[in-house]
């Protein structure tokens, strides 16, 4: 089966709303923790975005990095990063994915290729550039296929300067990078007409000489087609593509934010294009999912959920003589990354 | 307590530039390791602004003697990227007045990525840039910011005085699995000596002149100045032993304080600002760990609290000096 017929089957589908049922429910479990003082730090929740980490990563291998920023949790969830690992790094556990070192904002984990969870706006879009440099210098080490890396950041990153160096190293370089640029239309409080003089993203984008298009980010189906057709053009000729993901938070920024610069109404209406209710209704409407099914969902979610919660908080605190750790590599010999 | 003898590098006879030097490591290291390549501006054709890749295009192509645009934020982090990702990148910056534009690469990513992931993720990545006064440069090429970069826990920062160390740290630094940051100073490109025959060790401060009278401190492109503040003390009876330090972190307090608890006295020479200097730290040092051996207060001999000004007469007074080290020495006789 292609990708494209692939996608229309239950099984697929059912896989979609899993994980975007998964990362809304993680980021209300961490709500309610963060809330109740058990987990700490800087908190910046996903939720209403789901469909767009969702669609993307389900179009990535193994071999393809990913590199995302401080409202990670999706991104980190969607990858597969484990759940539990991620979970207790809310804790600060030495079990979490980054030993407990990085938090909520530097979920990192070599398994899945993920690198991070960076905290400075538009940081990691040189680090993706890097990354597909290497890959493209060492040829195909992976098995013969052509990885691709995945740069995710949000509308805010595109005023930055770090963001057009990359760029005009990606496009200049024809690096295998899918930038996927979250337009949320908002950069903190500061609205996209606010913080943007030419506020069509994906143009800007395009004057740099690469693929470039918007695309309904509410809509997991229509990011994955994007995606897809996105990854596919990377791999096959090696130079950028930048998708535009037109989406919105549905909560504020952070814990910390009083969300005075945006209506009830404007966010009523977007709620009204809620990802996952969207795909349900389409499935329900193809016969592909019944009530049954979806509380069955809904119970395996909340029960990962409800045991990574309970092993995070009994996991190990790292011992404070461990604290310089990490700080130099032990030995002395290189290890190689990703390689 | 008699005094060592001056560490030297085994040579093979031959003298050469440090510039050369350095092209010879990059050319070596290039040779031997097919993940090494080097990025930066102008390295390619132009030969690099010091000259010092002159000639590897030819041998090495475009795709590894890599011209980059100016974004100095955009190729250290992609550096960073690739470093991540199984190269080993020589990623050089200009001169470390401009790799303020990648300060944020560097700290936040290449230094910080080892930690935060929970030691999954090093960079074994080496930046070169040039440092230092002494051109008539003016203020935005001119300044010694290196001793800002060594308080920073992650990196390792070298500062290669002689023609040996310029041809010696490469290959170690490149063997480094942690980023490390080189400083050159742009007045030593041109100066000459021994070709050493093999790699130099990374950890030791070198002692470069026996004595037992002071131990003058100094680093890079003040090494020279050093040894001939040391000559004009000579020339009045008093033997001063002066220490390069060759790694500005980690620092090598053994080497350091030996030297000290023999002489009983210190002068530390640094290009940087005064204040918050590397030489405020080293004379911490001293004096938390070598105070009862001290006869003296320990001096410094740093740059004036100007950014550097353009005209000889002013620059020259601004920076270090062997007459001004000698006579931070002399107090501390008195
Ligand atoms: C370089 C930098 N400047 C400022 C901040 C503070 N900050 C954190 S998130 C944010 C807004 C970023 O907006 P956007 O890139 O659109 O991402 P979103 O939060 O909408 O996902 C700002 C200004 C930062 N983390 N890094």
């Amino acid at each position: 089966m292609s990708l494209l017929e692939e996608r229309v089957t239950a099984t697929h589908r059912r896989q979609l709303l899993r994980t975007m049922l998964l990362i809304r429910r993680f980021e209300e479990v961490c709500a309610e923790l963060y809330s109740a003082t058990r987990i700490r730090g800087f908190l910046h929740l996903y939720v209403g975005e789901e469909a767009v980490a969702t669609g993307v990563m389900s179009t990535l291998r193994p071999e393809d990095a990913v590199v995302s920023t401080y409202r990670e949790h999706g991104h980190a969830l969607a990858r597969g990063v484990p759940v539990a690992a991620i979970m207790a790094e809310m804790f600060g556990r030495s079990t979490g994915c980054s030993r407990g070192r990085g938090g909520s904002m530097h979920l990192f984990d070599a398994g899945t290729r993920f690198l991070g969870g960076n905290a400075v706006v538009a940081g990691g879009i040189p680090l993706a550039i890097g990354l597909a440099l290497a890959d493209r210098m060492r040829g195909s080490t992976t098995g013969g296929s052509d990885p691709v890396t995945a740069c995710f950041f949000g509308d805010g990153a595109v005023a930055e300067g770090e963001f057009h160096e990359a760029m005009n190293l990606a496009a200049l370089w024809r690096l295998p990078v899918l930038f996927c640029c979250e337009n949320n239309r908002y950069a903190m409080g500061t609205a996209l007409a606010k913080e943007h003089a030419q506020t069509d993203l994906a143009l800007r984008a395009s004057s740099y000489g690469m693929t470039a298009w918007a695309v309904d980010g509410m809509d997991v189906l229509a990011v994955e087609e994007a995606a897809t057709r996105a990854t596919e053009e990377v791999r096959g000729g090696g130079a950028p593509v930048f998708l535009e993901l037109r989406t919105y938070r549905f909560r504020a920024h952070s814990m910390y934010d009083p969300d005075r610069y945006r209506t009830k109404d404007e966010i009523a209406a977007w709620r009204a294009h809620d990802p996952i209710p969207a795909l349900q209704e389409r499935m329900r409407a193809e016969d592909q999912l019944d009530d049954d099914a979806l509380a069955d969902l809904e119970k395996e979610v909340a029960d990962l959920l409800a045991e990574a919660v309970a092993t995070a908080e009994e996991g190990p605190l790292e011992p404070v003589d461990e604290l310089t750790r990490f700080v130099t590599s032990p030995g002395g010999v290189a290890a190689d990354g990703l390689a | 307590m008699s005094a060592p003898a001056a560490t030297a590098a085994p040579t093979t006879g031959a003298t050469t530039t440090y510039r050369e030097a350095m092209r010879e490591a990059i050319r070596e290291a290039m040779r031997a390791d097919e993940r090494v390549f080097l990025m930066g501006e102008d390295v390619g054709s132009y030969g690099g602004s010091f000259a010092v890749s002159l000639g590897l295009l030819e041998e090495f192509g475009p795709d590894r003697i890599r011209d980059t645009p100016l974004s100095e934020s955009g190729f250290v982090g992609a550096g960073i990227g690739a470093a991540l990702n199984g190269m080993r990148p020589i990623v050089e910056v200009m001169t470390v007045n401009f790799s303020l534009l990648a300060l944020d690469q560097i700290l936040n990513n290449a230094a910080s990525l080892l930690h935060m992931s929970g030691g999954q993720f090093n960079v074994p990545l080496v930046i070169r840039m040039t440092t230092g006064a002494g051109r008539q440069l003016a203020a935005q090429h001119s300044h010694s910011l290196e001793g800002w970069y060594a308080s920073i826990p992650g990196l390792r920062v070298l500062a290669p005085a002689t023609v040996a160390d310029a041809r010696g740290m490469l290959a170690p630094a490149l063997a480094d699995p942690d980023p490390v940051l080189i400083f050159e100073h742009g007045s030593l490109y041109n100066s000459s000596g021994p070709l050493p025959d093999g790699p130099v060790e990374l950890e030791r401060a070198a002692v470069r002149r026996a004595g037992d009278a002071v131990t003058i401190v100094a680093y890079g492109g003040c090494v020279p100045k050093a040894l001939a503040a040391a000559d004009l003390l000579a020339a009045e009876g008093r033997s001063a032993e002066v220490v390069d330090l060759r790694s500005l972190r980690p620092l090598d307090d053994a080497t350091l304080m030996a030297s000290v608890r023999r002489t009983h006295r210190a002068v530390v020479v640094d290009e940087g600002w005064r204040t918050g200097s590397l030489a405020a730290e080293i004379s911490a040092r001293i004096t938390e760990q070598a105070f009862f051996a001290l006869d003296a207060p320990v001096e410094r001999v740093c740059t004036a609290e100007v950014p550097l000004p353009y005209p000889r007469h002013l620059e020259e007074a601004a920076l270090p000096q062997p007459d001004t080290i000698a006579a931070a020495a002399r107090r501390t006789w008195e």
